[in-house]
């Protein structure tokens, strides 16, 4: 009887000790019965590290495995007697985060071992580029049209309509190019594409060339993911060997020769035009539109761009056609799309839903709602060009427009639920001062306007704003919008927008009342003792780094509001809840 | 930056790193990820080095090296400690690790100690949002950090 041992190896499950555990069965197997294989990301974040046993054609899937629970799990295997415990999908929590998902980007994610491609021809892997390939070109962007599918980075754009641009430009030298510089904080959907199944990315990349006309292509990856760019790069050779990129490729006229660039830590480069001058080697500035890539590119090329998850989606409706993937629609949005859900859910992870599925289904459903206990109060979605929906929308249904008209943006796929403990001014504040530092300086609205935005936040969260500071920010956050060139400078007010419109009563009790009520903003709040419940354990008073909290043993102690910093730290130590913010 | 490059041994390395990624001008950012492989940081004497074997403008080195955050002038420590302040960090608390960490260490985010054992760098997102708040020590992801894990972690990279 052969038996094989799956340890999910991504870079959250290495994170948790997956890879502790991989070695620690690598050691320890010692029988030729048993093999050991891995994987990647299966989306189920908050269950990691993730081991998977198949017996004779049957799965079961073990979470939250340390090095003991590996030890128990090997004993099982070779006595045929699995542990009952930690079996994820009996698990009630993980049945309804798996419940209401639709795979098809992620089809493969946590399944196939992501550097062998054997394994990824064994799903059906390179199918769809020999379908497509029997296909005219014509025919091939006719049934990506036909499918709906729209551009995954945000812009949701129609891709094929796009590659139809590419095919009609002129020129004898054309290039595709993936976007995988993944620069919104709180998004890791694209980098779990890459780690998980880099072949999905490369085969749509080689669909896209023969329907477009393209020869050689770059996958534009940041730096920061050293994982998914090592195992990119072992897909590529692994393609290039057998003849999947290349020259003649499947002995037919198709070349495509794909490089991988590795990005230098931009979040500029996200935006097309810069991330062309930045894989031309120069400084990642955006240009004006037009001339759009597909008439002038990369080395002034007609070029297309789109990003991993676009890529990800195209063999899988080359194989399976254009109604398996249009079936799930709402409105003028298609298929499915992959959100990074974290924050205060208390299931976290990687999840795919059909369009139309609505942000409580996707946080009470999935996410099992909040983990702190505290009320939810928004999710933001889009990153820094995003916004933040409040719970009074929640019912708002995944779909371009219904996103879009809350002041958000669906975005490449960030999905971050907050808490009644997140100040709102603070939260526009942070992603500003995010904006604010990656601007290129090219728009001078986007560079000082983005700055002024910011000083007027910081002396609201302070104390210090007027009510003629919220109309000017208002007036800055329109015309800084308005008046820069790329996404970034467009769509950076946006934060503060949305918050602004379903916030603003935080925004006048900073001001007015000079009170932060998440209890978040330093100079708005105080920390007190509650002499009834504290029992003078000493502990707060050990922990304080300012040393302002006085006290004898067993007697209720005090915080001297002159010396505290507001660190919190004694609220994280006491036993006994005796310490608040007002 | 006007001195020529006198040194045989850092002109000998500079073509070593032109024939190993290339020299022409698309190859500039690669070039330089090489030279930061190599020395930790953009070191002037060799980034002079490879301008002068591809013969490219150092001026252009310097324009791209200076836009892009991943690159640094100035030599790391021994331990580089990035300190994750992606949204889903953010939410979970992660101003308070780099409040901690500064004191701890004393220095601010891009700074390195005096006794060069540590770097501090705030990150804007390490992609592991499930995790927050995340701290990366060399390379190695810690997860749901605390202040009092994040000092204890610090003492034993100090050791």
């Amino acid at each position: 009887m052969k038996t094989d041992i799956i340890v999910g190896l991504g870079s959250c499950g290495i994170a948790s000790g997956a890879q502790e555990v991989y070695d620690f069965f690598e050691k320890n197997i010692g029988s030729s019965d048993i093999a050991l294989k891995k994987t990647s990301c299966i989306g189920i974040c908050f269950q990691e590290p993730i081991v998977e046993v198949v017996a004779d054609g049957v799965k079961t899937a073990f979470g939250k495995v340390d090095v003991a629970f590996a030890e128990k799990l090997l004993e099982g295997v070779k006595c045929g007697k699995l542990p009952e415990t930690n079996r994820i999908f009996e698990d009630e929590g993980t049945k309804s985060f798996v419940g209401p998902q639709v795979k098809i980007a992620l089809k493969n994610c946590g399944k196939i071992d992501p550097e062998n491609i054997d394994e990824y021809i064994a799903t059906g892997g390179y199918e769809g580029i020999k379908k497509a390939l029997t296909m005219s070109g014509d025919d091939v962007i006719n049934l990506l049209k036909e499918s709906g599918l729209k551009g995954r980075g945000g812009a949701g754009f129609l891709t094929g309509q796009k590659w139809a641009f590419l095919k009609g430009a002129k020129g004898d030298k054309k290039y595709l190019v993936c976007n995988a510089d993944e620069g919104d904080p709180g998004a890791f959907m694209d980098r779990a594409i890459l780690e998980g199944d880099p072949h999905s990315v490369i085969e749509g990349m080689l669909i896209g060339a023969y329907a477009t006309g393209a020869d050689e292509g770059y996958i534009y990856c940041r730096a920061e993911y050293p994982l998914a760019l090592k195992r990119l790069k072992i897909a590529i050779a692994a393609a290039e060997k057998q003849n999947l990129l290349g020259d003649n490729i499947l002995g037919t006229k198709l070349c495509f020769k794909l490089h991988v660039k590795e990005g230098a830590g931009a979040f500029v480069c996200g935006e097309e035009t810069a991330l062309i001058a930045s894989i031309e080697g120069k400084r990642g500035m955006p240009h004006l539109r037009p001339p759009f890539p597909a008439e002038s590119g990369v080395n002034s090329k007609p070029t297309n761009i789109n990003n991993v998850e676009t890529y990800a989606n195209v063999p899988r409706i080359l194989v399976s056609g254009a109604a398996s993937f249009n079936k799930y629609s709402y409105g003028q949005s298609f298929g499915t799309k992959v959100f990074a859900l974290a924050g205060k859910v208390k299931r976290v992870g990687l999840v795919e839903v059909p369009m139309g599925l609505t942000i409580r289904e996707i946080v009470e459903k999935i996410g099992g709602g909040s983990s702190t206990g505290l009320p939810l109060k928004a999710v933001q979605m889009g990153g820094p060009a995003g916004g933040c929906i409040p719970e009074s929308l929640f019912d708002t249904p995944i779909d371009y427009a219904s996103i879009g008209a809350t002041g958000a943006i669906m975005g490449s796929g960030g999905m971050i639920v907050m808490d009644s403990s997140s100040c709102m001014v603070d939260v526009a504040k942070y992603f500003l001062q995010f904006t604010q530092a990656e601007s290129c300086g090219k728009c001078t609205f986007c560079r000082i306007g983005t700055k002024r935005m910011m000083e007027i936040l910081e002396r609201i969260t302070q104390g210090e704003g007027t009510m003629e500071d919220l109309a000017l920010l208002e007036e800055l956050a329109d015309v800084v919008g308005k008046s820069s060139l790329c996404g970034l400078g467009q769509l950076a007010p946006n934060p503060v927008k949305t918050t602004l419109r379903y916030f603003k009563d935080e925004y006048i009790a900073h001001i007015k009342d000079k009170k932060c009520p998440a209890g978040v903003c330093k100079p708005l709040i105080k920390i007190e003792i509650e002499a009834d419940k504290c029992k003078g354990c000493t502990a707060c008073s050990k922990v304080c780094p300012a040393g302002a909290i006085t006290g004898s043993v067993k007697k209720p102690h005090v915080i001297d509001p002159a010396k505290c910093v507001r660190c919190k730290m004694c609220i994280e130590k006491c036993k006994f809840g005796a310490i608040r913010v007002i | 930056m006007k001195d020529k490059c006198c040194c045989n041994d850092v002109l000998n390395e500079a073509k070593e790193v032109v024939s190993d990624i290339g020299g022409t001008k698309d190859r500039i950012i690669p070039l330089l990820q090489e030279i930061q492989r190599r020395r930790g940081y953009l070191a002037e004497d060799l980034v002079n080095a490879v301008a002068e074997v591809t013969g490219i403008k150092p001026a252009e080195f310097f324009s791209v090296g200076t836009f892009y955050s991943q690159f640094r002038f100035t030599p790391l420590g021994k331990n580089i400690v990035k300190l994750c302040k992606g949204t889903a960090c953010f939410v979970a608390g992660a101003d308070s690790l780099i409040v901690e960490a500064e004191s701890y260490l004393g220095i601010k985010s891009g700074g390195t100690t005096p006794d060069k054992l540590f770097t501090l760098e705030i990150v804007s997102c390490l992609g592991c949002c499930s995790l927050a708040p995340v701290v990366m020590i060399n390379g190695k992801v810690y997860g749901k950090m605390t202040r009092a894990r994040l000092k204890e972690l610090l003492e034993e990279y100090r050791k």
